[in-house]
């Protein structure tokens, strides 16, 4: 297993090279690919269905429990052979959609990347090895829902997408986390073995949940998540097919599907389910019928698939999931072909408006047949898989002990919608009668036709032997999502006049009756738009659009390009963090009892004190530059006598000789820097010494502190000692500075070096002179 | 004096702020070398002062004995005020230049990156 994905993705990213290499024909390779994975998955069948699964498990990080496990049982099977199929169609398909187009090999590299980690999902059996393939798939169909990229539509789609599925794939790994820790295991075959009961009564079990299904609807496109995905349809048709029916959305109810026998059972996992999927399908059914492009309605319909199928898990009997298993594949062949055939209309007529397609039949003909084959499965005529995928959802509802009528209700208004929306896509587009049937751009070829007229005709033949092939894999299947219970399904087309018969007759003539009713509802649809202002895709717009702003305007508050404005929010969080410590810890500052401390004080240090006060105060108010610069050097005198007054004479001989060489550096640049004037608004002044006061106020404090309780350091100790008898100095302070710490000594001497270069280079460079001095 | 000290330090503290707030170049001048001179005593204080001693060994002894100042503190801001007198010096001509190129001493002028 682990080497059909490796196959997949060295193929994806070949893709490119065969493209220059082959042309057109890269297709050839490409769809080599998808049939041999189908050939092997098929091989694997008969091992499955005698009751095997087969594991292959490689250590990639033990310690974190992150192993490339795969497990192949009856579900995964199932979906791995949708997904292979399908894939080999597609790529077909592509092949003559996109036959011309430049980037095709770019395409392909996409699309068998997404089909790749697809497998990847479906195989896995540890969580982290499921979580990297199922965001491998969020960001490959982010890559090809934006394949278009030169349009801004499909760019904000790709975004749109890839956020919501992105952000709900975080929440699942949240999810999965907690329910590893929950149940103890990082697999899910572990998982499912250890017992649901220990999971279900544990306290983590709540987040667990909500976290998954947050995951797992996002991803299915459950509402209020819906909204992506009809805005996904930016992406080619071929996309549209194989991600956003068929396979990706998917991906949410295989994963529900897995967890079932862990998570599944209690009543809020089954009223989450119903309630979500009920109003999804319900939603979803409705705005179908408002829609006039053939591929928003589409999307709109798979949405309300997406939801009956996340109901059916939610009622989790038996019966029940062997309706979503099968309705899941006759929904994936049906729909899979219609967004086929709206794709080659699209391609042939240059339009998918409903309202300029008439006629088509003529020239399409066995175009028209493939859709005419998914619409009768689609609507659940007698005889095609899709009457035995509605007849078990009925059933199943019927059955159902909690909500019954509830979600019959839903069962049918869906029912009722897909009626409808397969006459349309069906009678309406190609055989109704008409005067002007609609011009074609060019005919469709045989790639366009023939992979939805396989597809259509597999419907077909999955209807007339139920009971003979896709039964026995469903069954495996559902052992799988019910591990515990026994199944034993029988699927037949044909079961008396049953009530469940009569509701699919009555489905039948009130979807028809809603068809007929159609365009007197798209009449009515521009009224229904200003709900929309207030759905979750404008919430999503707007959410989006004010996140950005916001962004930009606190980056341009923060940085505004003022130098003091940075200044002051440094000292400002400084000065808050101090304060917090200050206020947190509250420290005791005994100034008064320190009396003999203030007892002490000689006049010759008050003195000192009162001069440099008055000398800063005077600096303060003066507009010379001359005074200033020598005031500044007054005080820099003084703090050399500070120096010397306690101990310190090397670093009071630094401090003079610089404050010297500063002053004189002043002086002879004076003439030429900039004459002094007030340029400060008086609020501003005032603002600017409040925080000036603030700040000189906690470190005036901090020092006081700090005095208070001085700490010793044990390097004295050593420097004393180790001064002569090591480095044969006397002087402690010099000895640290040449022998100890030369090395230090010789990168104050480079940042000199660095500053003198600087400095002449500022002075003698002219840069209009092209650098030269 | 030592109770002086942070009292003496906090006012040098508030002023050379005040002065890099300001607008005008030369302002900005001062404030840093006094926030580089209030930065130095600030590190000398918070090393542990104490009067009468230096930290130099007598030619009659080995070892220093006590009490004789912490020599550390004092290392470190003996290149403390060389590499702040480098990055004045640095300040002083680059502000020079600045405004012999833009012909402006506001600070608020310099908020692009581009002449404008």
């Amino acid at each position: 297993m682990l080497y059909t994905l490796l196959a997949g993705l060295l193929v994806a990213f070949a893709a490119p090279l065969l493209y220059n290499w082959l042309g057109r024909y890269t297709v050839f390779p490409l769809a080599l690919l998808p049939l041999c994975l189908f050939l092997y998955f098929c091989a694997q069948v008969p091992q499955v269905l005698e009751g095997g699964s087969i594991l292959q498990s490689v250590t990639w990080v033990p310690e974190l429990g992150m192993n490339l496990t795969f497990q192949l049982d009856g579900l995964s099977l199932l979906f791995a052979l949708l997904i292979s199929f399908f894939g080999f169609l597609v790529v077909i398909y592509a092949y003559g959609y996109l036959g011309k187009h430049p980037l095709l090999g770019r395409f392909y590299m996409y699309l068998t990347l997404f089909m790749t980690s697809m497998l990847g999902v479906v195989m896995a059996d540890n969580i982290f090895c499921l979580f990297l393939f199922w965001e491998l798939t969020s960001i490959s169909s982010y890559l090809l829902i934006g394949f278009n990229h030169d349009q801004k539509e499909s760019r904000t789609s790709a975004w749109q997408a890839l956020l919501v599925t992105g952000g709900g794939g975080l929440a699942l790994m949240g999810g999965l986390i907690l329910l590893s820790i929950a149940s103890g295991s990082y697999t899910f075959s572990g998982m499912i073995l250890s017992g649901s009961g220990e999971v279900v009564t544990h306290a983590l079990y709540l987040p667990a949940v909500l976290l998954v299904l947050l995951g797992c609807f996002t991803k299915s496109a459950q509402f209020p998540f819906h909204f992506w995905l009809p805005n996904a349809m930016a992406a080619p048709t071929p996309v549209s097919a194989y991600l956003h029916s068929a396979t990706m959305v998917k991906a949410g109810i295989y994963l529900l599907a897995r967890l079932s026998p862990v998570l599944g059972g209690t009543e809020l996992w089954m009223t989450a389910l119903l309630v979500v999927g009920g109003t999804t399908a319900v939603a979803g059914a409705l705005m179908a019928l408002q829609q006039t492009d053939l591929k928003a309605i589409l999307a709109y319909t798979t949405i309300s698939a997406l939801g009956l199928l996340v109901m059916m898990l939610g009622i989790g009997s038996v019966l029940a999931i062997e309706a979503m298993l099968v309705f899941l594949l006759a929904h994936a062949l049906y729909k899979g072909t219609l967004f086929l055939v709206a794709g080659a209309v699209d391609h042939s007529t240059g339009t998918r408006q409903v309202s300029e397609l008439r006629g088509l039949g003529r020239n399409m003909t066995y175009t028209g047949i493939a859709a005419t084959l998914a619409a009768l499965s689609m609507a659940g005529v007698i005889s095609f898989f899709g009457f035995v995928g509605k007849e078990l959802l009925y059933e199943a509802s019927l059955e159902s002990k909690v909500f019954n009528w509830f979600i019959l209700g839903v069962n049918i208004l869906a029912g009722i919608t897909f009626v409808a929306v397969a006459t349309l896509m069906s009678y309406r587009l190609f055989w109704a009668k008409t005067c002007h049937p609609t011009a074609l751009l060019h005919h469709a070829s045989p790639n366009l036709y023939l992979p939805p007229l396989v597809l259509g005709l597999i419907g077909l033949v999955f209807g007339l032997i139920a009971g003979l092939f896709p039964a026995p894999l469903l069954e495996r299947a559902a052992v799988s999502i019910l591990p515990r219970q026994h199944v034993h399904f029988e699927l037949a087309l044909w079961h008396g006049f049953t009530p469940v018969f009569g509701l699919s007759m009555l489905t039948l003539l009130l979807g028809y009756l809603l068809y007929r009713y159609l365009p007197g509802l798209y009449k009515t649809t521009p009224r229904l738009q200003k709900l929309y202002r207030y759905g979750p895709d404008s919430l999503y717009q707007a959410g989006f659009e004010g996140f950005l702003k916001e962004a930009k305007q606190f980056i341009n508050t923060l940085q505004n390009g003022y130098l003091r404005n940075y200044i002051i929010y440094i000292v400002l969080f400084f000065c808050g963090l101090m304060l917090f410590v200050l206020w947190r810890d509250a420290p005791h500052v005994n100034l008064l009892g320190r009396a003999d401390i203030w007892q002490e004080l000689q006049l010759y240090e008050v003195i000192l004190f009162v001069l440099v006060v008055a000398a800063l105060l005077y600096i303060l108010g003066t507009r010379s530059r001359l005074t200033s610069i020598v005031v500044m050097g007054l005080v820099g005198y003084s703090a050399a006598l500070v120096y010397i007054l306690y101990g310190a004479p090397d670093v009071a001989a630094t401090q003079l000789l610089i404050e010297t060489l500063t002053v004189v550096i002043f002086v002879l640049l004076l003439h030429k820097l900039p004459a002094f004037w007030y340029l400060s608004h008086q609020f501003r002044k005032y603002k600017f010494i409040a925080i000036s006061i603030l700040f000189g106020a906690v470190m005036t404090y901090t020092l006081l502190l700090v005095q208070e309780h001085a700490v010793e350091s044990e390097l004295k100790e050593f420097y004393g000692e180790a001064s002569y008898l090591q480095a044969h100095g006397r002087n402690v302070v010099n000895v640290i500075l040449v022998d100890f710490r030369g090395l230090d000594t010789l990168g104050e001497i480079t940042v000199l070096a660095v500053a003198a270069l600087g400095i002449f280079a500022l002075l003698r460079l002219k840069p209009e002179k092209g650098g030269k001095p | 004096m030592e109770v002086l000290l942070p009292f003496l330090i906090g006012t040098l503290f508030s002023v050379s702020l005040y002065f890099i707030l300001h607008r005008h170049l030369f302002k900005l001048i001062l404030g840093l070398i006094l926030f580089g001179l209030a930065t130095n005593l600030f590190l000398f204080v918070v090393g542990g002062i104490s009067t009468g001693d230096v930290a130099i060994i007598p030619l009659d002894k080995e070892v220093a004995e006590d009490p004789f100042p912490d020599p550390v503190p004092q290392a470190l801001l003996l290149t403390a005020i060389v590499i702040g007198f480098g990055l004045q010096a640095f300040a002083i001509v680059l502000i020079r230049r600045v405004y012999e190129t833009l012909k402006s001493n506001n600070l608020d002028d310099l908020k692009t990156t581009d002449k404008t």
